[in-house]
């Protein structure tokens, strides 16, 4: 229907309503009926994202670099996480990190002082990182062939999970302080990752957190998500997951287009 | 949370038409978000009411579907709907489900003039 005159546009316009134009409302508008047309885009709300992470993977992929993005709610111990991981793999493989803040730039002076170079994209008030932010800062890393780029997100559980950023896998972290059931209340994220880190294992026994039980919950939104017990405070299972990344790592950089003429 | 990001992109989508097609008003914007899309609809709507102010959609009409979330049980092999993820197969109560349709958030159609 017409939102000018409220005039439906289905039927021949008779004006047997009673309703004649003497107001003066001159009839220069289109109804959609009579001149209107449709056109069908079919066009994905997100395909600009998408378009950029595409990019980011093509450049990643080019590069031989296993890019990864980090999501979790506030406080789960990402950074944490990546201090450790930074700590363990530097030298053995080229790390760089991106950091993805409303505010502050603590956290890339964190990674910084672990011995990895970092780029903090500060979102404002916006409450996930998407990919044309994230492709601006791994240009300004200069990347190293072969490498590991490292995206921690903002924490939120819920917006991230909707943009692709061109990362190889989205990590999800869970840490014992928090509730069991957040697989299930949070269930999109959780099935938009692939790894889980289940992190702060060593505060289990001071803790009611059914580790079983939250394994479950994540199973039941994402019957094949990978999972790691982990403490990033003491060290606790961090050697698989490093083994994990040294395997992403090494397919990476086998999957690496080689130059024409080798 | 993303509501508003998404309204921006759909403003910069249909700018992005009219540009190309030389419309100058948008009649009906034809959204369909899947409810697996991780949308809430009513928060959509309101930033599109400013998001889309002054633009050639600023008096549109939204004409939002939200069609339902689809899987297969990997147990018993039943397609089943699915209001969320996270909810057994109503057939068997198994918990493994592949997603097949239902995260969709596009912008079907535009009526202009």
């Amino acid at each position: 229907m017409c939102t000018t005159c409220g005039c439906g546009t289905s039927q021949p316009h008779s004006h047997e309503h009673g309703h004649t134009h003497e107001h003066g409302h001159s009839h220069e508008h289109t109804h959609a009926g009579q001149q209107g047309r449709r056109l069908s885009l079919e066009q994905d709300i997100l395909s600009e994202n998408n378009r950029y992470a595409a990019a980011n993977r093509a450049y990643w992929r080019a590069l031989g670099v296993f890019a990864l993005n980090l999501v979790s709610s506030p406080g789960s111990g990402k950074t944490s996480v990546l201090v450790r991981t930074i700590e363990a793999l530097r030298g053995e493989v080229p790390l760089a990190v991106i950091e993805g803040d409303q505010q502050t730039d603590n956290d890339a002076q964190r990674i910084h002082a672990a011995g990895a170079p970092a780029i903090q994209i500060n979102t404002g008030k916006g409450c996930h990182l998407d990919a044309h932010a994230v492709g601006h800062a791994a240009q300004d890393l200069n990347l190293s062939s072969g490498g590991l780029l490292l995206i921690e997100n903002v924490g939120n559980l819920v917006c991230p999970a909707a943009f692709d950023l061109g990362e190889a896998h989205k990590v999800a972290v869970l840490s014992v302080t928090e509730g069991e059931d957040k697989p299930v209340k949070y269930p999109d994220m959780f099935a938009a990752a692939d790894v889980l880190l289940l992190n702060k294992i060593d505060l289990l026994p001071y803790v009611d957190f059914d580790v079983a039980r939250a394994l479950a919950y994540a199973r039941r939104v994402n019957p094949g998500i990978r999972v790691f017990q982990i403490s990033a405070r003491n060290g606790e299972g961090l050697t698989a997951w490093f083994d994990w990344l040294r395997d992403g790592c090494e397919q990476a950089r086998r999957e690496m287009p080689q130059p024409p003429g080798r | 949370m993303h509501e508003m990001t998404l309204a921006e992109s759909i403003r910069d989508l249909i700018d992005a038409q009219a540009a190309k097609e030389g419309f100058r008003r948008v009649h009906t914007v034809e959204l369909e978000i899947g409810q697996l899309a991780a949308v809430d609809v009513p928060a959509l709507r309101f930033a599109l009411n400013i998001a889309l102010r002054g633009s050639v959609a600023g008096d549109a009409e939204l004409a939002i579907t939200e069609p339902s979330g689809q899987a297969m049980c990997v147990q018993c092999s039943t397609p089943v709907e699915l209001a969320q993820r996270g909810d057994p197969c109503p057939a068997c109560g198994s918990y493994e489900l592949t997603v097949v349709s239902g995260g969709q958030m596009r912008v079907s159609g535009l009526v202009v003039y």
